[in-house]
């Protein structure tokens, strides 16, 4: 424990350490001599481009990606044209800038993704320097080229190429330049000679550093903070002026005594940082420079290089992999010798307490009179944050936790969080992940993130375990590693379909959330469409497996799984579909075999294309369907002799239908059709598409009693019906003649009540007392009392002794007039009854 | 009513909330095309938009002028045009027309299509096929569920009925199910699931797949269980004449969104008047499930008790007066309007109903329920189209007649279908074709083993599964379904007892006392019974597809004792005045509450219409 300052350096007020964070896995002849290195920050993957050994022109260089902590990722000869720059993308992937402008896209593994070209122009002139940068946009990529002119790309995935102003006065590379992102605008800082000039989309300004010593003549190298809020300039009389990006404000100005240009510049800060530095490198020497004028060398006995990150420096070499950064305060509090701090006093009392000395008590109370314990506590949780070793974190959160048994009300939560994220972090951190990420980085980067980056780098079941750890929803945690873990699953070529799609039904089993539709189209695209067809069997919603079955020429499928979905506009999507991809015979054959679709797309062609609506029931032999569409199109046609040869073509189909009923319809109605057009024509009556019912009681009302007799033979119309008819008929004329003559002309064959009740109807109680007599004695009381003689119905009623009519005729009478009948009526009930 | 209450019955939670919701989001939609916008609505949208939100409301958001989708050419000078529709194609296709003819003569205007409640894929495809895909924003209203009275919520799809039945189309089903899925939202979770018929079954499945979606709240339950039913189901019902008040209205005067306008002869003045029907109006609250031979009693009770009020008044002082005019008043001037809009309308019903020929309609309606002198029903029904006595009605009963009789023998379906042709035209060969396709009206197959029944499910299902059903069927064939259903499940009370409709004993007095509703009948079976079991030969017959599914949130079954006395039935395809009347009776019985969710509110006139086939 007392060596924990022992790699501490003060700088100013603050101390800076170097840690060691990994022996490195690799092994490299040379170092890092002759090779191009990029390293992602937050503790991303290592790319080298390595010259090859032997300087023949067949040689090609090698391309290497390791973790951080050395272990190799990939490995391949280079035979793409020579790289300029090699850079990190936000989403670890690795871009080659090549002399022609071209940027090659490689995955974590060194497989191919695309490629994309930083335009045209540079072709010729060749890209002089390049520069990858990231910006709340996404992951830029800017370049220099031969004829001096900058072309900026703010976002990979999606490629827009800006190309910036001509800098006056420029030839060739300008000594330094960096790329800044200010006011979401991304602009150039560059340096030509002494001037300095800042570019943008518009425009070349030239700025003023303020307070740069005068001794300088030129500008050599330049530092960008993380954050882009500093800016660092080191000038050829070896002064390190150190200030703010937008040129405003100088922060301090460091005389190094070096005036040979750094082979490297970083900034070096912490969030709340007291002494943020720049850290410059040369060959042999690394030194930290802080804003109090102060610096720190230290010594390097290898080539190195320095990795910015948010709080700190990271050093790579080819056989160590450091952090240098700033102590954090809660650090410093608590390790600094002799200090006081709450924290110290807690930490010095746990080790006493854990001695089983009485030392533990006085060091308490000493706090507690303070009442600072709570603060004690807290101070001891921050620091375990910030420290690297596992030792010292336990250490740290063992006195917390000794803490906090004496406070009664302190929220256990900052100390729950901080165990479960060391735990995180320290398995991330392990020599076979390689991922050496702080704590503040970690907060940064959010857990999210995190699990995306281990997924990217085929840690399946470490994500699962974090996911499950930190009990990250299903839906965002586990659900998302395994469906990942699937999609790469399916690209492994040399096992067998049936196996895959087992192996992921039964690790993703029940899954909440797990889309199997999203795996499917990943084996498609990997040419196996078998595979994707099992694995969309797994796919719980008919809906999702859908629109991957049509795009892999599954129709037939896709329709009967939209069918199952019961979601008709799922249906009728792969309808459409099938409709322009197969010709018509087929297309109606599919749809015969699927009544759902078919009716669904029936209901569609009645709206709008009925000649379709007719292949589709000629199709099916559906003569009775064609009869009944070309009835329905004859009411649409206005011109009788189109209309009659419409009835005719549903009279075939009828027939063909063997539909005899039906099509002796049809042929009645054009019969009745011909008739009214030669009675309309005649006449001059409206007859025309009246029922036969309506034509008839037209023809009486007419008085044409001849016509409505033929119509009445020839359509063999029932004498019910007609007796019916003329009754109404006569009776609506009040031709009381005609109808007594029709009365008499036979029998009846409907009775003469209604003969009574007609009359009724036309208020004609003369009339209707003739037919009265002739009503059956069933009816009589009904007839009596439609003409509301009362006497005539209680004699009726009597007379055939029925309770039932003889209570109908008294509920008609009322007792102050009908006294008499009354009586008599309720004697005849009574003997009635008792029958 | 006279009958005792058997429980306190549980208080019914609060839908108009899904008023508030339809409203809100209407108001944003319409905020999505700001400035001023003439907005054009479907006509039966109509209705229901008012009980959302009135002009007034729609003036507030920029709304200028409102017209009828009329499917014609637009007269409108506002540059921004707003469509509020349903999704079929014929109005999208109006659209189109609309825009085009704009773009021919080089007007520039902005358009809005809202679907209500949801847009169909064959719409936007139109749209796309027509080339203004770009010109047009499309969104959807999802406003799937109109209370129309604390126990009646409808989704105001009357098209569900023969789209879903009679076409096979299905495209309703989802949103029945999304419907579904609202209520279990806002209400749920339901504790127990209970359903009959296919449709029923896949809006289930739709509902259940859309829960998975989601997330899941837990929180307290208001309803308890539901109860799914297709009105295929049971066909019968709806083909009855109602004689409860309020489906009595509803089938003279047709009840529309819960409104009906009442004509002269009943304002007994000169103009009509339209009013609201729902438990607001004290009076039609105290009336709408009586059996109308009851009403008149209740009404003069009612004027007598309101006269007693009114006469209070000969007796006070100046102050008393004071009082009485400043806060009884009010209440009894009201109450006088709507007493005397009911006793019109009773008035005027009266006239119609106790006419002989409306008499001898009910009689022979209750023969064919009972299976009686059939020979004489059928010379009725002959009768009744010979004289051209009403279409619909002679339709009605006709399916009455099939359908409780399964089937009608050839010879009489031969004469019976020729004579209804020779009366109401040749054109009804098509409603004839649509009604055999249904089942509604059929013929009696003498040598083949096919019933009515597997007609229609060969029709639904494809031919793998229909195969099996076939055979599982062909047992069934020749026997009257409704005849042994009626028997199994004593839908038709004993004729001998006479029925006293002032105290009702059962469901039966929705009908005289003469039927009980099959529909309402499997509800309260189920219920009793916690399920199919013991059911399973009247399933076979109505042939199934019923189920019963407790809900996932196990953990507290019984959950609130109170919600789980209210049920939820889900009506598919509409359901009529007089099963709500109905299952109220039963509610009071057995001390539920039931809430009613339906397509649409349908009768025997508007089943029978959307089987016609000369408008389509």
């Amino acid at each position: 424990m007392a060596f924990i300052t022992a790699n501490w350096n003060p700088l100013g007020d603050a101390f800076y350490r170097k840690i060691e964070l990994y022996d490195m896995g690799w092994s490299l002849r040379d170092g890092l001599k002759d090779c191009m290195v990029a390293a992602a920050p937050y503790g991303g993957p290592i790319a080298l481009l390595r010259q090859s050994q032997r300087p023949s022109p067949s040689a090609r260089p090698q391309l290497e990606i390791y973790s951080s902590s050395g272990v190799s990722m990939a490995s391949f000869p280079w035979k793409s044209g020579p790289v300029r720059q090699l850079g990190w993308t936000v989403c670890d992937d690795l871009l080659a800038i090549q002399e022609d402008g071209t940027v090659l896209i490689y995955d974590l593994f060194g497989t191919f993704k695309r490629h994309f070209s930083m335009g045209n122009e540079v072709v010729q002139n060749q890209v002089l320097e390049a520069k990858v940068f990231h910006s709340p946009y996404g992951t830029g990529v800017a370049i220099v080229t031969g004829a001096s002119r900058f072309t900026l790309a703010m976002n990979i995935d999606d490629l827009k190429l800006r190309r910036l102003p001509e800098v006056p006065g420029l030839q060739g590379a300008p000594s330094c330049w960096a790329v800044l992102t200010q006011d979401r605008q991304t602009k150039v800082l560059l340096a030509n000679g002494a001037d300095l000039y800042i570019l943008d989309n518009t425009s070349c300004t030239p700025v003023t550093p303020p307070g740069l010593s005068p001794q300088a003549c030129s500008i050599i190298n330049m530092a960008v903070s993380f954050s882009y809020k500093y800016l660092a300039l080191f000038t050829d009389s070896g002064h390190l002026w150190m200030g703010s990006t937008n040129l405003k404000d100088k922060l301090s100005e460091v005389e190094t005594k070096v005036r040979s240009a750094p082979k490297q510049m970083v900034w070096s800060r912490r969030p709340k940082s007291q002494q943020p530095s720049v850290v410059l490198m040369w060959d042999r020497l690394l030194l930290v420079a802080g804003v109090c004028k102060e610096t720190i060398q230290y010594t390097l006995d290898e080539e190195c290089v320095c990795v910015a990150e948010l709080d700190g420096v990271r050093i790579v070499g080819a056989s160590r992999h450091e952090m240098l950064q700033e102590v954090p305060s809660a650090c410093e509090d608590i390790f600094k010798i002799a200090s006081m701090a709450p924290g110290a006093l807690l930490l010095e009392a746990h080790k006493e307490y854990e001695k089983c000395s009485q030392k533990a008590d006085e060091y308490l109370r000493e706090i507690k009179e303070q009442s600072v314990l709570g603060e004690a506590v807290k101070q001891c949780v921050e620091a375990a944050g910030y420290e690297h070793e596992p030792e010292t974190q336990k250490t740290l959160l063992r006195a917390a936790s000794f803490g906090k048994c004496f406070l009664s009300n302190f929220p256990p939560e900052p100390f729950v969080s901080m165990c479960r994220d060391l735990r995180v972090l320290n398995s991330v951190r392990d020599y076979s992940v390689g991922i050496p990420l702080t704590h503040t980085q970690y907060k940064q980067m959010t857990v999210q993130v995190l699990i995306d980056r281990l997924v990217y780098r085929k840690l399946y079941p470490l994500a699962i375990e974090i996911c499950r750890y930190l009990k990250t929803p299903e839906y965002q945690g586990v659900s998302r590693v395994l469906k990942h873990w699937a999609c790469c699953k399916v690209q492994q070529k040399e096992e067998p379909d049936e196996s895959i799609a087992r192996a992921v039904s039964v690790k993703l089993g029940e899954a909440a959330g797990i889309s199997y539709s999203e795996i499917a189209a990943r084996a498609y695209e990997c040419g196996r469409t078998e595979l994707a067809i099992k694995l969309l069997e797994f796919e719980p919603r008919s809906g999702e497996q859908v629109p991957l079955l049509l795009k892999m020429k599954r129709s037939q499928l896709g329709l009967s799984k939209a069918i199952e979905s019961g979601d008709t506009d799922l249906v009728y999507t792969v309808v459409t579909y099938l409709k322009n991809e197969m010709n018509r015979g087929d297309f109606f054959m599919t749809l015969r075999n699927q009544p759902v679709a078919l009716s669904l797309y029936r209901q569609f062609c009645k709206h709008q294309e009925q000649e379709t609506l007719k292949d589709l029931f000629n199709q099916d032999d559906d003569h009775h369907e064609l009869g009944n569409f070309y009835v329905r199109a004859s009411y649409k046609e206005s011109k009788l002799e189109a209309r009659l040869s419409l009835l005719q073509s549903a009279v075939d189909e009828y027939n063909k239908a063997k539909n005899e009923f039906a099509a002796k319809a049809t042929e009645e109605e054009m019969k009745l059709l011909r008739f009214q057009r030669r009675l309309d024509e005649e006449k001059g009556e409206a007859l025309l598409g009246l029922s036969l019912h309506d034509t008839l009681h037209a023809l009486l009302s007419a008085n044409y009693h001849k016509q409505a007799e033929q119509l009445y033979r020839d359509f063999r119309v029932p004498d019910k019906r007609y007796w019916w008819l003329k009754l109404t008929a006569l009776a609506e004329k009040e031709d009381w003649d005609e109808l007594e003559k029709f009365a008499k002309s036979k029998k009846s064959p409907i009775g003469y009540l209604p003969f009574v009740e007609v009359c009724v109807k036309r208020h004609n109680k003369y009339e209707a007392k003739k037919y009265v007599s002739k009503v059956t004695p069933e009816q009589k009381v009904k007839a009596h009392l439609a003409i509301g003689d009362l006497e005539g119905a209680a004699e009726a009623a009597i007379e055939r002794r029925s309770e039932g009519e003889i209570s109908t005729v008294l509920a008609r009478c009322s007792p102050t007039t009908d006294r008499a009948l009354l009586e008599r009526l309720n004697r005849a009930r009574s003997t009635a009854a008792k029958k | 009513m006279a009958h005792s209450v058997r429980r306190d019955a549980p208080e019914l939670p609060d839908f108009s909330l899904l008023k508030r919701l339809a409203r809100d989001q209407l108001i944003y939609l319409l905020e999505q095309l700001p400035g001023k916008k003439d907005l054009f609505i479907e006509a039966d949208l109509m209705s229901p938009l008012d009980r959302i939100a009135n002009v007034t409301t729609l003036k507030e958001h920029e709304v200028d002028k409102l017209y009828k989708v009329e499917h014609k050419s637009i007269v409108s000078t506002s540059d921004q045009l707003c469509f509020l529709i349903r999704p079929r194609i014929q109005t999208v296709k109006w659209i189109c027309d609309v825009v085009n003819a704009d773009k021919a003569v080089g007007k520039f205007r902005r358009y809005k299509v809202i679907f209500c409640p949801q847009k169909f894929y064959a719409c936007e495809t139109l749209l796309e096929e027509q080339g203004i895909i770009g010109d047009v924003t499309t969104d959807e209203w999802s406003f799937y569920l109109l209370p129309l009275d604390d126990d009646i919520i409808s989704l105001e799809l009357p098209e569900f009925f023969r789209d879903n039945f009679l076409e096979g189309d299905q495209r309703w089903v989802r949103t029945a199910g999304s419907a579904l899925h609202l209520l279990h939202s806002l209400y749920g979770p339901f504790s127990k699931v209970y359903g009959i018929g296919r449709c029923s079954k896949m809006a289930y499945e739709s509902w259940r797949e859309q829960v998975k979606e989601g997330e899941q709240r837990v929180r307290q339950a208001d309803i308890g269980n539901v109860f799914l039913i297709d009105r295929d189901v049971d066909l019968v019902t709806p083909l009855c004449s109602q004689v409860v008040y309020e489906g009595l209205v509803d089938d003279i005067f047709r009840i529309k969104c819960g409104c009906v306008e009442f004509g002269p002869d009943v304002t007994s003045s000169d103009k009509s008047m339209k009013v609201m029907l729902n438990s607001q109006d004290k009076v039609f609250n105290e009336i709408r499930n009586e059996h109308f031979s009851q009403v008149f009693g209740f009404l003069s009770q009612k004027a007598r008790n309101l006269q007693t009020a009114y006469d209070k008044r000969s007796g006070m002082d100046i102050k008393q007066m004071k009082t009485f005019v400043s806060e009884e008043l009010k209440g009894l001037k009201k109450e006088h309007r709507l007493l005397s809009l009911h006793i019109g309308a009773s008035e005027s019903m009266m006239k119609k109903k106790t006419k002989q020929d409306f008499q001898e309609m009910l009689k022979t309606e209750h023969s064919l329920l009972e299976g009686f002198e059939i020979r004489e029903c059928i010379s009725f029904i002959e009768e009744h189209i010979n004289r051209q006595a009403s279409m619909v009605e002679s339709m009605r009963l006709l399916c009455l007649l099939s359908l409780t009789e399964n089937g009608l023998l050839p010879k009489d379906y031969r004469s019976l279908k020729a004579q209804y042709l020779q009366s109401y035209g040749v054109d009804h060969l098509l409603t004839f074709s649509n009604l055999k396709q249904l089942g509604l009206l059929v013929e009696q197959q003498p040598g083949e083993t096919l019933t009515v029944m597997e007609s229609r499910v060969g029709k639904l299902v494809n031919d793998k599964t229909a195969g099996k059903l076939t055979d599982a069927f062909s047992s069934l064939a020749k026997k009257s379904n409704f005849r042994a259903l009626s028997r199994r499940l004593n839908l038709v009370p004993k004729s001998d007892e006479e029925y006293d409709l002032r105290v009702p004993r059962d469901m039966a007095y929705i009908f005289s006392g003469a039927y009980i509703p099959l529909s309402c009948k499997l509800i309260e079976q189920v219920l009793e019974r916690d399920g199919w079991t013991g059911l399973e030969e009247v399933t076979r017959m109505i042939n199934g597809h019923e189920f019963a599914v407790t809900g996932s949130n196990g953990s507290d079954p019984r959950g609130r004792s109170d919600a789980q006395r209210i049920i939820l039935v889900m009506f598919l395809g509409g359901c009529t005045y007089s099963e709500i009347s109905a299952l109220r009776f039963l509610g009071k019985e057995k001390g539920y509450k039931f809430v009613v969710v339906t397509t649409a509110i349908t009768n025997s006139a508007r089943v029978l219409e959307s089987m016609l086939d000369n408008h389509a």
